[in-house]
């Protein structure tokens, strides 16, 4: 089956997925190769949040673009896909993170975000379940929450239609000259991309992307308690974090009134069991910001790996040592929000077209110096 | 939060757990039954404990009370801690329960089969009526029609009738052949063939038949008739309540999560009532459908096994054969039709949780594919519904488990350990 | 423990005999809609066991509370269709 593809994708997680479908619909003869379910990996793990994050410029960009991507898309995507712009509140606990709001507020408006700052009074308005005393926040309304797995198949269905190959099966090796598959076909593509998240080390030795465990819960229905996506300014500190367990404040409401509870971040974990420790620290930070939490139901917890890099951006462009190889992976939590901001970046560098933003802070060949995790 | 520590826990208050718990007992080890209602029995043993009546129960009621076994009521394991802790939760407290040994007599739930109106209050199952009847739902003069399959219906139907409900129909999808083979090899069992011909006699004056099933239920708001078939007929009565229930499917969720082997759909067991984890024990439907009378051996044997005294497990060995016949003979006799698999229309609901209808489910290859897609299994039930219907509409099986195997609330999920080292930003 | 327990059901006063379960309670007051599924259907209580979740109501402000496997008490409020 080895058809002359320009490109074959590796992995149709969220980001093969939108990968697929950019390559196809800018003419190039593309096929994705998956070995399980469609959007079934770390996609459908994560919270699903589209968010735009100010970690970094280059991170600004490429949520911010991505973001716009997703807004456009909205009125196209099916009822299952559950996009809702429900926006983001940072929630900001005493004087110290309002000044954080405040320099947030100023980043974001500076670059044409749409936010405002919330005080006291607004917030508590704003989110009637929080507790009494944190100092305000910021809104960022046109953040928004997707269901990811009917999100990436909805993708990968488009790419179809649109005459993308679709291949069931998994890839053993990468080379310069193509990949093989365990069944022991191969393929000679133009150009591999590797979008496999996590598990891309498997394909690459010296890509460096670590796992980053996160533990998630989600709660029977409790409509109307939560509206917005809710994080805490300290969220930024745990997504720093190198070396410790970390979790911090971050819930969300789903369109089916759930409300799901997160975030953590480990290490070095590479067990997908629940670990209790953890489970019970992130929910004892969720029950700080929101008190009544306490008594309502779990129905069930779950793991998932996020794809990280040293300097926490991902790689999307041609490998340095097999120029045929290119890398669409490391997006750690932002593979939802980064999903089309990556393919087209991707497609860009493949046809030499214009990109709306630098693609250079994403280049893999950035690190081709040693870089420790910062 | 308590926490406290005994050699044996039993979790499931049912036939199997209660002659677990008591001959562990009284073998001298302390003991602790963990159930999730707020009375004993289980489900077939249900009420039992208010209102005696069936000479068994009664019999283990009062070795029960008069053993050392300590009980922990209305309280449901919804996960393991770490290898010997169990974390427990009733409608307002959490307990840490700690074991050397555990038994797992987790009982079965009923199979319930879609069809289209199956979801209309009312509409429940058979075992399910009986059990709200005994708990104070009023059924004196009642119209109830008795449909599925199993031995559960003929003694639902007699508990109704006798108390005031008017049966209008059993209906039982298995053929008259294979009833009446069962029935007359009841002759080996001959407490089974008493049971059944005193079920007969009481139930004289309500129409029986086999090979029929229920295609539909109708009504606005609630159940107001039900269609059956029977071979190529099809016909409609008009009742207030259908009790239907597809025989029986273990209850593994427990089992699953502690990483027990389960094979075929029962936890795998040695003689002695071992499971692949050496300290877990599993009695009674578990691990395999069959019945009370094998159960109570089955708990008897776990029992005595988990309190060191494989001796005495030994002894009643010989009382197996006799109740696994009566087990085997179940499973061939109710075996599901092929029809039953058809009832359901493109828009009959699958998973109640979520709502998902079966033309949904039909495009999805797999129990996980579907999950992640529509949802199905992600709601309350996890899947113990759905699932089981699953597994017969397509042959799906369910994934491995993951804690809470019920749904717990997040204060009984935040405690743990005082020792565990704060994880914080 | 009084033989007769006073309760209420969606703001209606109630009796019903001590040992009774909530959901046989919400029978016995004539309703058969213990609460809306996801799409709005009215849905009662399937398996009387504790494992299919439909006969879920509020006790005393506390939502999703099965009812097959709860007592009811003197006092109780108990609210369906939320």
């Amino acid at each position: 089956m080895s058809q002359n593809f320009d490109v074959v994708i590796v992995g149709a997680g969220i980001i093969g997925a939108a990968c697929a479908l950019e390559c196809v619909q800018a003419g190039l003869k593309t096929a994705i190769i998956e070995e399980g379910i469609v959007g079934g990996g770390a996609t459908a793990a994560g919270m699903g949040h589209i968010v735009a994050m100010d970690d970094s410029d280059a991170q600004f960009a490429l949520t911010r673009y991505s973001q716009q991507l997703w807004l456009r898309l909205k009125d196209g995507l099916p009822k299952d896909v559950e996009f809702e712009t429900t926006g983001t509140i940072w929630v900001a606990a005493d004087e110290e993170e309002m000044i954080e709001v405040r320099r947030k507020h100023a980043y974001y408006s500076a670059r044409r975000v749409p936010c405002e700052i919330l005080d006291a009074r607004a917030l508590a308005e704003a989110e009637p379940n929080l507790r009494k005393g944190l100092a305000g926040g910021l809104l960022v309304p046109e953040d928004g929450v997707l269901y990811p797995p009917t999100a990436a198949r909805w993708l990968w269905t488009q790419a179809q239609s649109c005459g993308a190959t679709v291949i069931q099966g998994r890839v053993s090796a990468v080379s310069e000259v193509g990949f093989s598959l365990r069944d022991g076909s191969s393929f000679n593509p133009g150009i591999t991309v590797v979008a496999t998240g996590a598990w891309a080390p498997e394909l690459d030795a010296s890509l460096e992307i670590k796992k980053r465990k996160g533990h998630l819960a989600i709660t029977d229905r409790y409509p109307g308690y939560v509206r917005h996506q809710l994080v805490e300014l300290g969220y930024l500190k745990s997504a720093h974090s190198v070396s410790s367990d970390s979790v911090a404040f971050n819930v969300q409401p789903r369109a089916t009134g759930q409300i799901l509870i997160g975030s953590s971040r480990q290490y070095g974990a590479e067990d997908s069991a629940i670990d209790h420790q953890m489970i019970c620290a992130m929910l004892a930070r969720a029950c700080e910001y929101m008190p009544d939490l306490v008594q309502k139901a779990v129905v069930r917890c779950w793991t998932g790996f996020r794809a990280a890099t040293p300097d926490k951006l991902p790689l999307i462009g041609p490998s340095v040592k097999k120029p045929n190889v290119w890398f669409a992976t490391g997006h750690e939590g932002l593979g939802i929000t980064t999903s089309l901001g990556t393919a087209k970046l991707l497609v860009d560098q493949i046809l030499g077209r214009a990109p709306a933003i630098p693609f250079e802070p994403y280049l893999p060949s950035r690190h081709s110096r040693e870089h420790a995790y910062a | 939060m308590n926490r406290q520590s005994w050699e044996i826990v039993v979790v499931g208050g049912g036939p199997a757990g209660i002659a677990a718990a008591v001959s562990a007992a009284e073998c001298g080890a302390s003991v602790l039954l963990v159930d999730d209602n707020p009375a004993l029995g289980g489900q077939i043993w249900r009420g039992e404990e208010a209102n005696p009546s069936v000479r068994e129960a009664r019999r283990w009621s009062k070795r029960l009370k008069n053993s050392s076994l300590e009980l922990l009521r209305g309280f449901r394991i919804f996960d393991q801690l770490r290898q010997g802790v169990l974390l427990a939760e009733s409608a307002d407290g959490m307990r840490e329960v700690n074991y050397s040994r555990l038994i797992l007599c987790t009982g079965a739930r009923e199979r319930f089969l879609p069809f289209p109106g199956w979801t209309l209050p009312n509409v429940m199952g058979a075992g399910g009526l009986q059990a709200l009847a005994k708990a104070g739902m009023p059924i004196r003069k009642k119209r109830v029609i008795v449909a599925g399959t199993g031995p559960l219906l003929l003694p639902v139907a007699a508990y109704l009738k006798r108390h005031g409900a008017k049966v209008q129909l059993i209906a039982e999808q298995a053929s008259r052949k294979s009833v009446v083979a069962f029935g007359s090899a009841l002759w080996r069992h001959p407490g089974k063939l008493g049971q059944a011909l005193g079920i007969f006699g009481s139930l004289a004056g309500i129409p029986f038949r086999f090979g029929c099933w229920p295609v539909e239920a109708k009504g606005d708001d609630h159940l107001c008739s039900v269609v059956l078939q029977q071979g190529t007929r099809a016909f409609e009565i008009e009742c207030d309540y259908l009790a239907c229930g597809f025989h029986l499917v273990p209850n593994l969720e427990l089992a699953s999560l502690l990483g027990c082997q389960i094979k075929d759909g029962t936890v795998s067991v040695n003689e002695l009532q071992q499971s692949s984890i050496p300290n877990v024990y599993c009695a009674g439907e578990p691990i395999g459908i069959g019945g009370v009378d094998l159960a109570i051996v089955e708990g008897q044997i776990a029992g005595f096994a988990a309190a060191g005294q494989q001796h005495k497990a030994r002894r009643i060995f010989p009382e197996l054969a006799r109740h696994r016949d009566f087990a085997n003979a179940l499973e061939k006799t109710f075996a599901l039709r092929p029809e039953l698999k058809k009832l359901a229309r493109k828009e009959t609901f699958i998973c109640r949780c979520e709502d998902v209808p079966f033309e949904r489910l039909a495009q999805c290859r797999s129990w996980r594919e579907a999950k992640l897609y529509t949802r199905c299994g992600m709601g309350p039930c996890q899947g113990r519904i759905c699932g089981a219907a699953t597994k017969v509409l397509f042959d799906w099986s369910a994934e491995s488990v993951r804690p809470p195997v019920f749904e717990a609330r997040v204060e009984s999920l935040m405690t743990t350990e005082v020792s565990a080292p704060e994880v914080r930003v | 423990m009084p033989e007769v327990l006073a309760i209420s059901l969606n703001g209606k006063s109630l009796t019903v005999p001590a040992g009774t379960t909530v959901a046989a309670a919400v029978s016995i007051a004539g309703q058969s809609s213990f609460r809306r599924s996801v799409s709005g259907e009215p849905r009662g209580p399937l398996c009387g066991m504790g494992v299919c979740f439909e006969c879920r109501v509020t006790v005393d402000g506390v939502r999703h509370v099965k009812s097959c496997q709860m007592l009811c008490r003197h006092g109780m409020q108990i609210n369906t269709d939320e």
